[in-house]
């Protein structure tokens, strides 16, 4: 039985196509993923994400407790984020999150909804040790996320906070929508926007606030369909789809989430660091279509007879009008501007190795 | 609720059927088309392609998923709709009009008449 979000009703309001993602009745598109996709390039988005994991880290120990468990350096300011991985001993990706830093002692991991059950056994299983306590939010936490150029001028109508103030990766308590929440410089879009983190028992408010609030930027609501060919025009990775447990950050081209340059001990670091200097035997990389077709995941790459690759993602990117994929290649054929092909039913499409992301206009602030 | 055309035969893989004089003009119904989503690319067979009853005969890419779709009749494609070509939308548009995918010279015309009627399909569709 898939459990629904504290906006499921709203979704069906709105006539949105409903699926089941992740344990979660979630809406996949409202009037159509490309019409959704332009929206948020061009004006504003509303997304509700509530499927997503939280667990709260308190306690003495846990900046040490996450610098362990975690690949980047949980050393950051309260008020700031980061994103990272989170891996096995022999490198392998358990998940990747997003980590706010609410205070000296206080830390918020948001994690893949997939992903929760393991990565909550995971988190659990290391905390020997340390003196922190860790808390699973998920099912009471609310996640809205605003995306696009115009996020700011809607979420400033919403609260008093100093939105000016949050940068890229930061955030701050406040009054949203008249609710408590975190709000939060972050996203998933390539664009400027907030997530915003409330009680699930806040959701509407929150959301009735954003649709409204946005009706002058002509906010649409979006549906993971979006999110997906979003995230993927910036060449964001997606556990379960480009990254999982058989691939490594480094193979990723996530090193600068590896605090590989600080003495730091945590799981995974030896392998990883021995990848470092003795280089991947694969990476993964961005494919920009160059004949007729969407190679999706799972689709072979080849160089003549020789399989060289498998695509991970892949979707048309409606800002571009082309093909783009990810894919994880040999690291001989890792560079810009390799030529192969992808078996589609039978036929072979050309796709070129290209630079991420594939879609640079965005209105990110970093 | 999609639409659900009279006078026309339907296949449990979502196509519909209609007869033409000698010949049978195909494509893919208003729900699956719905289902889909924004169609991007329509790959259609070769003029003078077999076409083999429960087959694929070419496929259809939308944003998110890639669909085969399938000969509802043994025969020979006579005609395929170049206009998919520069554009796929026509699909979503108009599935049972300018969307309409191939044309097929059926060898045994009583296979049409062994397809989903209407009510069959409304039935199958849950419509």
């Amino acid at each position: 039985m898939e459990k629904k979000t504290p906006l499921f009703a709203k979704h069906m309001a709105l006539g949105a196509d409903i699926q089941p993602f992740a344990g979660y009745l979630m809406p996949i598109r409202y009037d159509g993923v490309t019409g959704e996709h332009m929206a948020v390039r061009r004006s504003v988005g509303a997304f509700d994400l509530s499927h997503m994991g939280e667990f709260r880290v308190r306690g003495a120990g846990a900046t040490a407790f996450l610098d362990h468990l975690l690949t980047n350096d949980a050393e950051v300011q309260p008020g700031k984020a980061y994103y990272s991985t989170m891996c096995y001993p022999d490198g392998g990706i358990v998940d990747d999150l997003i980590v706010y830093r609410i205070s000296g002692q206080e830390y918020l991991m948001v994690v893949n909804a997939s992903n929760i059950e393991k990565d909550w056994a995971w988190v659990e299983s290391h905390m020997t040790g340390f003196d922190v306590s860790i808390t699973d939010e998920s099912d009471e936490t609310a996640l809205v996320a605003i995306q696009g150029p115009n996020s700011q001028a809607v979420a400033a109508k919403l609260t008093d906070a100093p939105l000016d103030g949050v940068g890229y990766y930061e955030h701050l308590t406040g009054t949203f929508a008249g609710v408590p929440a975190l709000i939060a410089r972050t996203g998933y879009t390539g664009e400027d926007g907030f997530e915003i983190y409330t009680n699930s028992r806040d959701a509407e408010a929150v959301w009735d606030g954003v649709m409204e609030a946005g009706r002058e930027f002509g906010i649409v609501p979006v549906g993971l369909g979006a999110r997906d060919t979003l995230r993927l025009e910036v060449g964001y990775p997606l556990y379960g789809n480009d990254i999982d447990h058989s691939v490594t950050p480094i193979e990723a081209k996530l090193g600068w989430v590896v605090k590989l340059k600080t003495p730091k001990d945590f799981i995974g670091r030896e392998i990883l660091e021995r990848q470092r200097d003795e280089k991947p035997a694969r990476n993964l990389v961005g494919l920009s279509v160059t004949g007729k077709g969407f190679p999706r995941h799972g689709t072979p790459l080849f160089q003549g007879d020789r399989q060289v690759g498998t695509v991970t993602s892949g979707s048309i990117a409606p800002a571009l009008n082309t093909g783009v994929c990810l894919g994880l290649v040999e690291y001989g054929v890792r560079k810009n501007g390799t030529e192969m092909e992808a078996e589609v039913r039978g036929k072979r499409i050309p796709v070129k190795v290209v630079g991420i992301p594939f879609y640079s206009g965005g209105s990110r602030k970093s | 609720m999609s639409r659900i055309d009279e006078g026309i035969r339907y296949t449990e893989s979502h196509e519909w059927v209609k007869k033409d004089g000698e010949d049978y003009i195909m494509g893919i119904t208003d729900h699956a088309q719905h289902e889909m989503g924004e169609i991007v690319m329509v790959e259609l067979p070769a003029q003078g392609a077999q076409a083999v009853r429960g087959e694929a005969l070419g496929a259809i890419e939308a944003v998110k998923t890639a669909e085969d779709f399938y000969a509802p009749l043994d025969g020979k494609v006579v005609k395929v709709n170049g206009e998919l070509d520069g554009n796929p939308g026509l699909v979503n548009e108009d599935p049972y009009g300018e969307g309409w995918l191939v044309v097929i010279r059926a060898v045994d015309p009583a296979q049409y008449d062994e397809l989903l009627s209407p009510d069959q399909y409304r039935t199958l569709a849950g419509e």
